[in-house]
């Protein structure tokens, strides 16, 4: 691997930070020996300055080279610069993982019909049902006995709306609750919800027993309202925003995200995310729209620049606002550069078609939820036991070493080779990362850190 | 360091022999369910 590869290094907002890439280590550099770098085209490093480096820098004193090359150095032989790739013995035994995660298709139905939804509006192009409590009974039943010595599983509540189906989601928890100690085993169950049922008693209900809670809105009421509309047009951006304060005032905000999507519609996301904040909410998540490129307001290559700049402008705002004590949290400026997942995980991130299912409301297995309807990608039945195995070696064998894009990629351990669903949807195959959503990731990162060396 | 301050110290070699106990969160079931985030999760040991 060509040296350059070991590192990343880049400015922004007056920082000039250096990743190296396969230690974790980060570094703050000056300007000079940020240049320095520059010039460092063989390894292993020498114990002294080489002349043609402090040639190259003549605008530069010499003393000053010199000594910014020995903290170089110094970070070198301390393995926290330029630091090997030595993770490839531990991708090639990566095989099949127990399933411990479940997207659970409570209803195939909706009471929005937003106009970006990735599941075709709630139906995910099939029939318009809801989950029968047998089906997720099963459901139930097939992770713990294919979750093996797994003792953290977690239940994600999805849709379409799961509060249409909402007491069947309750029979499902009571029933989890029921068997969980006696299979050693403990469910979290995260619910997502666009809103419009929330009461008091299903939100009490909800603050009891999920662990996590995905409340959809988009941001400003003319933003959620252009594309989050009821079946005869009405938005719905009225009708939600109370119920979602009430919901997180009474957990305490502990534990949730508002969730919007944004879209060419409205490339000053940043406006969206500061509306949700000054409406109380800490726990913001609003990310680039998943759809068909041909249509008006998906995000093209065009979009990038004011993409990366709005995420610049969001990330110095939010120092400002951390700086004055303020709560902000932005989901995709979340970086856990200390005690985040340690380097196996961050080989393979996806964890769909492997150890994370998709279950529909009739009891197919899928992928992962981006992947129900596209009958292809069915691989079981939670009705009758089967899943299958090879197309599971499929996804297993998915990684940041196998992903040909991801093998020397800077970023390969903070993405982790990326959404496989969006690489099968945009790149026609789940090895090949969908380019978009690879440079949109890595700038993020870069202002994800960068916030925690202005912070630091 | 004069030139150079450290954000974080590597630690990355050091997880991966003890790492891969498979019990945190599936990535992107928190709050993203259309894309991949890892870094930002945290370590269930």
């Amino acid at each position: 691997m060509a040296y350059e590869n070991l590192i990343h290094k880049y400015s922004l907002n007056g920082y000039n930070i250096v990743l190296d890439v396969c230690s974790g280590a980060v570094h703050i550099f000056d300007d000079i020996s940020y240049k320095l770098l520059d010039y460092i085209t063989t390894l292993p490093m020498s114990e002294e300055c080489p002349e043609d480096i402090v040639n190259n820098m003549k605008e530069y004193p010499k003393e000053n080279v010199e000594s910014a090359y020995k903290e170089v150095l110094s970070l070198y032989k301390q393995g926290s610069l330029f630091s090997e790739d030595t993770y490839g013995a531990f991708a090639d035994k990566m095989v099949m993982s127990p399933v411990k995660a479940m997207c659970l298709h409570i209803a195939h139905d909706c009471n929005l019909r937003c106009g970006y939804c990735f599941a075709a509006q709630g139906d995910f192009g099939g029939e318009r049902c809801l989950m029968p409590f047998e089906v997720g009974k099963k459901a139930i039943d097939f992770l713990i006995k294919n979750s093996y010595g797994r003792r953290n599983l977690e239940l994600d509540f999805f849709g379409g709306e799961p509060l249409m189906n909402f007491d069947v989601v309750k029979q499902i928890v009571e029933y989890a609750r029921s068997i969980e100690k006696q299979h050693n085993k403990n469910f979290r169950f995260t619910l997502t919800t666009n809103g419009l049922l929330l009461n008091d008693e299903n939100i009490d209900y909800i603050n009891r027993e999920m662990s996590n809670i995905v409340l959809s809105i988009d941001g400003r009421k003319s933003v959620n309202d252009r594309l989050r509309y009821r079946v005869n047009g009405s938005g719905c951006y009225d009708s939600i925003v109370d119920k979602y304060k009430k919901l997180v005032d009474r957990r305490g905000h502990d534990q949730y995200y508002v969730r919007g999507t944004f879209t060419k519609y409205n490339l000053d996301f940043a406006e969206d995310v500061l509306h949700l904040n000054e409406l109380g909410f800490d726990q913001i998540s609003v990310e680039p729209v998943v759809t068909d490129s041909t249509l008006d307001y998906a995000l093209t290559q065009a979009d990038i620049p004011q993409i990366y700049a709005e995420y610049e402008r969001l990330a110095k705002i939010i120092i400002e606002k951390k700086k004055n004590n303020e709560s902000i949290n932005f989901f995709h400026f979340k970086i856990d550069l200390d005690q985040g997942p340690c380097a196996i995980k961050r080989l393979r991130g996806c964890g769909a078609g492997n150890e994370y299912v998709a279950v529909t409301p009739n009891g197919d297995i899928y992928p992962c939820h981006q992947f129900v309807g596209m009958d292809e990608w069915k691989m079981g039945s939670v009705m009758t036991d089967e899943l299958n195995l090879t197309m599971k070696s499929k996804f297993a064998a998915s990684n940041v070493y196998t992903k040909e894009k991801c093998r020397n990629c800077w970023a390969r351990f903070y993405c982790s080779g990326g959404c496989n669903a969006n690489n099968l949807q945009y790149a026609g195959d789940i090895l090949e990362p969908y380019e978009i959503a690879c440079d949109l990731e890595k700038k993020r990162i870069e202002c994800s850190i960068m916030i925690k060396a202005a912070l630091a | 360091m004069e030139h150079i301050k450290t954000l974080n110290n590597p630690n990355l070699k050091e997880t991966a022999e003890k790492g891969g106990c498979g019990e945190c969160q599936a990535s992107c079931q928190s709050a993203c369910k259309t894309s991949c985030t890892v870094a930002n999760q945290q370590c269930e040991k």
